[in-house]
């Protein structure tokens, strides 16, 4: 077993233990730091398999950004219940992933292919990057196109409940009867407060809304 | 000369199940974009992987994509979970019966 080996085998042991007590932990926070370290890992085994520039990306991006998001999340969500069980279904799930499994280890070893053994190879940064924007600019600016309409799908998302600005703005601000007292619920319907203000409703606030 | 090609598929193979596991058992919202952030870095192992056995860089570029979509998916995943806990104060998907009537 050459050193290579070794390494590749000590990194496996590294993430597939992160990742098991990642999806075992009950505490989101836990697993996410859990994750981080499998995140890690795989940074490290792409370096191994000759990409060293995706190695740095899966240490800024995954490792970086994505889970320092969700540690956001979790903290923002402080009110929530913490610990969450499983689904009752969990049983079928875990037999579901083992069947998988199985089938996965049956296509890897009868394919005559899997025995091969992998030659080292470095993709360069700047070779992989001029091979990208010459074959595959497309692709990249189709990216940069999703990664926008992610940015505005958030932020319609997080503006509120999805409606327009008028019925967010006659939410926050409390509509006031002519004798100067609030509705209760603060809402109310901009036609009936047109019938009011011009005597068309007879039984004025009080007694419609008490 | 490193590892046998199967040896490293059997790697993302695991990887991926235990993400479908997580994904799929999980009663947490958060735990759930966490199994499906697993798997997509299953697949990333399985296109480097790809990549080295041919000796193309495609592999390589796909797993930059990879990387993109896990991004918008996860930070749109997250912007939905914060709607989902604001309208009903809980992060079960069982207690999101609004439509029950």
């Amino acid at each position: 077993m050459s050193l290579y080996a070794a390494i590749f085998y000590l990194l496996a042991t590294v993430i597939l233990t992160a990742t098991g007590l990642a999806i075992t932990r009950r505490q989101p926070i836990h697993a996410v730091l859990y994750l981080i370290v499998a995140f890690l890992g795989t940074a490290a085994l792409f370096f191994l398999l000759g990409a060293p520039l995706l190695a740095a990306f899966v240490v800024i991006l995954y490792a970086g950004a994505i889970m320092v998001l969700i540690l956001f999340v979790i903290m923002l969500l402080q009110r929530s219940p913490r610990e969450l069980g499983l689904m009752p279904q969990w049983g079928h799930a875990t037999l579901l992933g083992i069947v998988f499994l199985a089938v996965a280890i049956a296509m890897v070893f009868k394919d005559p292919g899997s025995g091969i053994v992998l030659q080292g190879a470095v993709a360069q940064p700047k070779d992989f990057g001029r091979f990208l924007f010459e074959r595959y600019w497309l692709a990249v600016e189709i990216v940069s196109i999703l990664l926008l309409v992610a940015l505005v799908a958030i932020i319609q998302v997080a503006r509120g409940r999805g409606t327009s600005g008028d019925e967010a703005e006659r939410q926050t601000n409390p509509v006031r009867n002519s004798d100067g007292t609030l509705y209760p619920g603060g809402v109310v319907s901009k036609s009936t407060l047109a019938a009011e203000q011009q005597g068309i409703v007879s039984n004025g606030g009080k007694e419609g809304h008490p | 000369m490193i590892v046998p090609f199967g040896h490293v598929f059997l790697l993302a193979g695991l990887i991926f199940s235990m993400g479908l596991v997580c994904l799929v058992a999980h009663r947490n919202l958060i735990m759930t974009l966490v199994g499906v952030e697993v798997m997509m870095n299953a697949a990333a192992i399985a296109f480097v992987a790809a990549a080295l056995r041919w000796q193309l860089m495609e592999g390589q570029a796909f797993v930059l994509f990879i990387l993109a979509v896990a991004a918008a998916e996860v930070s749109v995943g997250l912007a939905l979970v914060v709607g989902a806990y604001r309208r009903t104060g809980s992060l079960d998907p069982d207690h999101y019966d609004i439509l029950k009537g």
